[in-house]
C-alpha cells in the first residue's frame, strides 16, 4: 500500500520566483497519480521580494496542510539566503535538494524556468508517474509556455541522474 | 479552466472549492471587494459564465447588491475579508431581521497571523451579535460542502448565513470532488412591507421572529451533522473547529473529538454529553476564546483551555502540542525576509519626495503602506480603508500648521476615500491628498475597479474619471502627474501646493509594474 505513506515536501525562497506555481504543479501531479494531497503556503503581503514557503503533503489521509518542524522528507530551496530558515523543516534523514540550486541556475537561460527545473529535480525522487506530471503541466502552464517547461522539467530530472 | 470541467476531481483552494460549491448549489449573483485572503472566491466565480458577478465599489455595496438579489429571489453570495465585514455591518445587522427570499450566504475570511491585514479580529463573535448562524469548514472539501448547506439553512430558517473561513482554509489546496450544477428558477418578486421595510413597527415584530429563529437554530445545531462527535479513546477529548481540528488529528489521531462545523448557535447538549464521555477535555481554537467562554458558561469544570499567549496568531503543527499541554506558546522562528515594494514600483518615486520634504504622511491600505518600512519610512499612519484622506484632515485639526499630507490608492479612494474628500471640502480642510493611481487594485493581485474601466471579467465599462470627480467634490487644485517620469517637476508641484492655503489633490499616475 505505497499510496498510504505520506510524503512531505517544503518549497521555499522569495516572492516572484514561482514557488507557488512549483508546488501547484506537484499538487496536480499527485492528484492525477491518485493520491490525497494538500498544499499550503506562508508568505507576507508583498507580491515580490518577501520570504515565501509552500508545503505539499501527499499520500493516504492528510490532515494538516502544513509541514511541521523536522517533518519534511524533501526540501526544495529556491534562494540560498533562505536555506538556514527552511532547513528547520527538514527531517533528520530528509533529503535536502539545495545542492541542485546552483546547478539548476547554470543550465537555464530564462530565470523564470528555475521553478520548473527544480520541480524536475524533485520529480526524480518522487513516486509519481511521468504521465501524471505531463497532465499536471497541461493544467498549470498556458499552451504558450508549456513546451519550454516540458523541456526544462526533463533537464531538471537529468540533473539528478548525472 | 475549461479543461478542468471534464474532471471529477480538481486541486482547489478553499476559496475555489467554496466558489465551486456555490455554483453547484444554484448560485446566481455574487459580489465582493478584493481583500486577502478572500479575493479568489469572486475571481473563481467569474469563470462560470452563467453567474452574475461583480467587483463592487466596497463591501457595503457588495453586501447590499447581493442581499437585494436574495430578497429578490435568487441564491446570492457576498464575500469579504474580516475587516471588510466591518464596512458591511450596517446592512448585515438589519438583514438578520428582514431575512431572505432565496438563500443568502456571507463568506468572511479571517486572517489569524495577519499575513496581510491590519488586525486579527475574530468574526465568530458576529454570530451572537447579529444573531445569525455561523458555519466553519476545516478544509477546502468542507468549504465546498458547507456552502450548499448554508444556502439550505438560509432558506429554511429565513436568515443570512455566515461561513467563516481563515487564511489557512482559504489558501490551502486539496483534491476536491466535483459535482454538477443544479439550476434554480428565481422566486417571484413579492412586496412584503412588514418583512422588508424595517421601520420600528415592523422591526419590533421581526425582532420577535429573530429570537424564535434562534431557538430553532439551536435545535438544528444539536442534531446537525455539522457538529460531529468522533468517539475513540475516551481518555482524551477535544472540542475544536476549523483548521485546529486538522492539526489535532495529525498529532492525536486516537483521541475523541467534538468537531464544531456550526459555530453558532452552540449545541449545548452535544457539548455537555461529549464532556461526560471523555476523561480529559481540552478546548482548542485559534484566536479569541469564543468556544472557551461558552464552555465555561455551561459550567463544564473539567475542561482545560489554552494559555493566553495562544490568543495571538495562527496555530500550527509546531505549536499545537504546547497548547494541548497547557504551556505558553513557544515558537522558534528564524527571521523571515520582510515584504517590500517591488523593484521599479511607481510608489518609490512618490515616497522619495515625501521623505525628502520631511512630511507627516497619513497613509491608507494598499501596497503603498509598505512605504512605512525602513529605510523609506515615509508613511506614518495606517488604520483602515479611506483614512489616508480623513487623517490628513484629522491630524491637521490637531496641528493646523503642520507639514501634513495624505496618501490613498486609486482603488482605495473609490472604496471609501471619496466621502472623506467631500467632507474635507465641506469643512474647509487644507493640505494635499495624493491619489497614488497605479490603475489597479495591486496589493490583492491586480483587480479591476471603477476607474480602470473594466469589469471583473475584463469587459469594457464606463471608466470613472478621477480628476473630474475630485473637481466635482470642490477641491481647489487637481493635478495629474507621472512622478516616475518627471520626478523634479513632481517635487516642485508638491512644494508649490504645500505653500498654498488650499485643498489639493495630486493624482500620481503610473501603472503598476505587475499589470499586463
Amino acid at each position: 500500500m505505497k499510496k498510504q505513506t505520506i510524503i512531505n515536501i517544503t518549497f521555499g525562497g522569495i516572492g516572484g520566483q514561482g514557488i507557488i506555481k512549483a508546488s501547484e504543479l506537484l499538487g496536480w501531479a499527485a492528484l492525477y497519480d491518485g493520491y490525497h494531497v494538500k498544499k499550503s503556503e506562508v508568505h507576507g503581503m508583498a507580491q515580490r521580494g518577501g520570504s515565501v514557503e509552500s508545503h505539499v503533503r501527499f499520500g493516504g489521509k492528510i490532515y494538516s496542510p502544513l509541514v511541521g518542524p523536522e517533518q519534511a522528507d524533501y526540501l526544495l530551496c529556491f534562494h540560498a539566503e533562505e536555506h538556514p530558515r527552511l532547513k528547520t523543516f527538514l527531517k533528520k534523514d530528509g533529503v535536502d535538494l539545495a545542492g541542485f540550486l546552483e546547478k539548476a541556475q547554470a543550465i537555464i537561460e530564462n530565470p523564470r524556468h528555475l521553478n520548473t527545473v527544480l520541480v524536475g529535480v524533485l520529480a526524480a525522487y518522487l513516486p509519481i508517474r511521468n504521465e501524471s506530471w505531463q497532465k499536471a503541466m497541461e493544467v498549470v502552464f498556458s499552451p504558450k509556455i508549456i513546451e519550454e517547461n516540458r523541456t526544462v522539467f526533463e533537464k531538471g530530472k537529468a540533473l539528478v541522474r548525472q | 479552466m475549461a479543461k478542468k470541467e471534464n474532471l471529477t476531481k480538481a486541486f482547489l483552494s478553499g476559496n475555489e472549492a467554496l466558489a465551486r460549491g456555490a455554483w453547484e448549489s444554484g448560485l446566481k449573483v455574487a459580489a465582493a471587494y478584493p481583500g486577502t485572503p478572500s479575493t479568489e472566491i469572486l475571481e473563481s466565480l467569474a469563470l462560470y459564465p452563467e453567474l452574475d458577478v461583480q467587483w463592487s465599489v466596497n463591501e457595503k455595496v457588495a453586501f447590499e447588491v447581493t442581499y437585494g438579489a436574495a430578497v429578490g429571489g435568487v441564491r446570492s453570495l457576498f464575500a469579504c475579508k474580516h475587516v471588510g465585514l466591518n464596512v458591511a455591518m450596517d446592512p448585515l445587522m438589519t438583514a438578520s431581521y428582514a431575512g431572505v427570499s432565496a438563500g443568502f450566504v456571507v463568506v468572511v475570511c479571517d486572517d489569524p497571523g495577519m499575513h496581510s491585514s491590519q488586525n486579527e479580529q475574530d468574526t465568530r463573535w458576529v454570530g451572537p451579535y447579529a444573531k445569525v448562524p455561523i458555519l466553519e469548514p476545516s478544509s477546502p472539501s468542507e468549504a465546498k460542502e458547507f456552502v450548499g448547506q448554508a444556502f439550505e439553512i438560509s432558506e429554511k430558517f429565513d436568515t443570512p448565513v455566515i461561513i467563516r473561513m481563515t487564511t489557512r482554509i482559504s489558501h490551502t489546496k486539496e483534491d476536491v470532488d466535483l459535482g454538477t450544477r443544479t439550476d434554480i428558477a428565481a422566486k417571484p418578486l413579492v412586496k412584503d412591507w412588514e418583512k422588508y421595510v424595517m421601520v420600528p413597527r415592523n422591526a419590533r415584530m421581526r425582532h420577535e421572529v429573530v429570537e424564535k429563529r434562534q431557538e430553532k437554530l439551536v435545535k438544528l445545531s444539536e442534531k446537525s451533522r455539522l457538529n460531529k462527535v468522533e468517539l475513540k479513546n475516551p481518555s482524551l477529548g477535544f472540542i475544536t473547529s476549523g483548521i485546529s481540528y486538522m492539526y489535532l488529528k495529525e498529532q492525536f489521531p486516537d483521541a475523541s473529538y467534538l468537531k464544531l462545523g456550526m459555530l453558532y448557535p452552540f449545541c449545548d447538549e452535544k457539548i455537555k454529553n461529549f464532556s461526560k464521555k471523555v476523561k480529559k477535555l481540552c478546548v482548542v481554537e485559534e484566536l479569541d476564546l469564543f468556544i472557551e467562554e461558552h464552555v465555561k458558561a455551561l459550567g463544564i469544570r473539567k475542561a482545560k483551555f489554552k494559555h493566553p499567549s495562544f490568543q495571538l496568531g495562527e496555530l500550527g503543527p509546531a505549536t499545537i502540542g504546547d497548547l494541548v499541554a497547557g504551556r505558553p506558546k513557544n515558537e522558534k522562528k528564524l527571521p523571515a525576509r520582510p515584504p517590500r515594494l517591488c523593484p521599479g514600483c511607481p510608489h518609490w518615486s512618490v515616497f522619495s519626495v515625501l521623505k525628502k520634504l520631511d512630511l507627516f504622511v497619513a497613509g491608507d491600505i494598499g501596497c503603498y503602506t509598505l512605504g512605512s518600512l525602513p529605510p523609506t519610512s515615509a508613511l506614518h499612519t495606517c488604520i483602515c480603508m479611506g483614512a489616508g484622506v480623513t487623517f490628513n484632515e484629522g491630524v491637521r485639526r490637531a496641528h493646523p500648521e503642520g507639514k501634513i499630507v495624505g496618501v490613498v490608492g486609486d482603488s482605495t479612494f473609490v472604496h471609501s476615500g471619496i466621502t472623506g474628500l467631500i467632507n474635507a471640502v465641506y469643512n474647509k480642510a487644507k493640505g494635499i491628498v495624493f491619489i497614488l493611481d497605479n490603475s489597479t487594485t495591486a496589493m490583492t493581485g491586480g483587480q479591476n475597479h471603477p476607474a480602470t474601466g473594466k469589469t471583473i471579467r475584463n469587459e469594457a465599462t464606463k471608466a470613472l474619471d478621477l480628476p473630474a470627480l475630485c473637481k466635482a467634490c470642490g477641491v481647489d487644485n487637481v493635478d495629474v502627474i507621472d512622478p516616475a517620469g518627471a520626478l523634479k517637476e513632481f517635487e516642485e508641484l508638491v512644494k508649490k501646493r504645500l505653500d498654498e492655503n488650499t485643498l489639493s489633490v495630486i493624482i500620481a499616475k503610473h501603472p503598476c509594474k505587475l499589470i499586463k
